[in-house]
């Protein structure tokens, strides 16, 4: 896999918000057709990594390159379907309307509307005002909307987030499917218990990505059994070289820098 | 620059304001009323006729000023902005699209406060009613215009809502509202000339007492135009795909 046929390929990335160095240097390679899980502690700088692969964050430094074309060039907005960590809706419209007005802005075919209606499990408010849907349904919507033109790479912040854990499982299953498709998806969550749906993990804390493989390799590598406590061997290896046997303290990695 | 892609955004904001009654309500019939009270005020005296003009120039323009600087501001906050940018939308389809649909509502708008000034408190106009009609609308499209200038460039709401003394009382001040233009301290005189909504006081004025011609009008209509167009051109060129 190189930069040509990997769905995101980034080097040296710097993002500089206020005076802090948000990503201070990050690498990355993704490959095609995968879910790809951005797993870390809030505050690690997942959500600036995902703004920069689409496109809207000012980068200082370094090189974002997306289905083989710079990042947030004109020719990747067609491509690309983003869905920010708040829901990006139009409260004052219904579902449908938020759906049809974003179908016409992608020039999406307008049946895919009612597909993705179905696919999100959106069926029965179609005719609510988003302003009246919970935390979940909006949630959903903007990640509907996110699906609108069938994008290659689904950049997509927290999706999961809030969700009652039927529903978690219902989207993850539709992530699948739509890798199975074809799309890559890049899903970041800061609830470790989500790595086992991932074909491909990427960790990161402090602006920094601390290990990219698959979840079998990687508990294996860390002799771990699941994603919380490898995250923390991680560290702590990083931090101590040589102690492999990490002993787990009982605290949330991460702090909740802004 | 798509038209599609225009008036998609055109029919979605209006879909916006007409689910919330209230606020179309308020959009459409405030300044009506605030002319009918500026009537109601100097009932017995002949001073309605004077500044009544400039009343039908003043309270559209700062209504649709507010009104539109916020609507866009709010897509900013809500993400829905950073989201468009994101697709294929270009920048100046987002600002038309706001301006043509903010244009459409001025247009009902300033036609409700036209209509009631004339035939409900008995403004007299001696000119010809369509010109009337034609300079108040293009001042509430200026309000709209400036409102989206406005927003463009404020990254708050408590920006945008002091931008409306910044970008508006200025124009009220040395519209020649409170002392006619001449009578002012010369440097503020040429400022008053520059500004749009002088031009909007004076052409309303001219058409109320049928002093001067129609191409004196249309010159104005046609400054307030090039003001208009230049709010919309820098305010798309203002809007950022990247933020920090």
């Amino acid at each position: 896999m190189d930069a040509d046929t990997a769905a995101i390929s980034i080097t040296g990335l710097k993002v500089l918000r206020g005076k802090n160095l948000v990503l201070p240097g990050l690498d990355l390679l993704v490959p095609r057709g995968e879910v790809v899980g951005l797993l870390g502690p809030s505050g690690c700088g997942k959500s600036t990594l995902m703004r920069a692969i689409v496109g809207t964050q000012i980068i200082s430094g370094g090189d974002v390159k997306v289905l083989g074309d710079t990042a947030g060039s004109a020719a990747l907005r067609h491509r690309v379907g983003y869905m920010t960590q708040e829901a990006s809706i139009y409260d004052d419209l219904p579902v449908a309307a938020n759906l049809n007005y974003f179908a016409k802005i992608l020039g999406a075919p307008p049946a895919q509307v009612a597909e993705i209606i179905e696919r999100t499990d959106l069926g029965s408010e179609a005719k609510s005002l988003a302003a009246d849907l919970s935390g979940g349904q909006r949630s959903r919507l903007s990640l509907a909307i996110a699906l609108l033109g069938s994008p290659e790479l689904l950049v997509l912040d927290e999706p999961t987030v809030g969700l009652d854990p039927v529903l978690r499982v219902a989207l993850w299953e539709l992530f699948a499917q739509l890798a199975a498709e074809g799309t890559t998806l890049l899903v970041s969550s800061h609830v470790m218990d989500e790595a086992t749906r991932c074909d491909r993990l990427i960790l990161m804390r402090e602006g920094q990505v601390i290990a990219q493989e698959t979840p079998g390799s990687l508990l294996e590598r860390t002799g771990t059994d699941n994603a919380e406590d490898a995250f923390l061997a991680l560290i702590r290896g990083a931090q101590e070289p040589g102690s492999d046997t990490p002993h787990v303290p009982k605290h949330r990695a991460g702090s909740e820098e802004p | 620059m798509s038209v599609a892609r225009t008036l998609a955004t055109t029919a979605r904001v209006l879909n916006q304001v007409r689910h919330d009654h209230r606020t179309l309500g308020l959009l459409l019939l405030v300044p009506a009323l605030l002319v009918g009270l500026v009537a109601w005020i100097f009932t017995d005296t002949p001073v309605f006729g004077q500044i009544g003009p400039a009343m039908i120039a003043l309270f559209p323009f700062i209504v649709m000023f507010l009104v539109t600087s916020i609507a866009t501001l709010r897509e900013r906050r809500s993400g829905t902005l950073e989201r468009l940018l994101s697709l294929p939308l270009g920048k100046a389809d987002f600002i038309l699209g706001y301006a043509l649909a903010f244009g459409l509502l001025a247009i009902v708008q300033t036609a409700i406060a036209v209509g009631f000034a004339v035939w409900v408190c008995g403004l007299d106009v001696g000119g010809n009613l369509g010109l009337l009609f034609a300079v108040a609308i293009v001042d509430a499209l200026l309000g709209t215009s400036l409102g989206l200038l406005a927003s463009a460039f404020a990254r708050s709401e408590f920006q945008v809502v002091q931008f409306m003394p910044a970008f508006v009382f200025p124009q009220v001040l040395l519209g020649g509202i409170f002392l006619p233009r001449d009578q002012l301290p010369e440097a503020l005189e040429k400022i008053g000339d520059w500004l749009p909504l002088s031009h909007a006081i004076d052409a309303l004025n001219a058409v109320a007492r049928d002093d001067q011609d129609a191409g004196y009008i249309w010159l104005r209509i046609g400054f307030i135009a090039a003001w208009i167009l230049a709010a919309i051109v820098v305010g798309s060129m203002t809007l950022r795909r990247r933020t920090p």
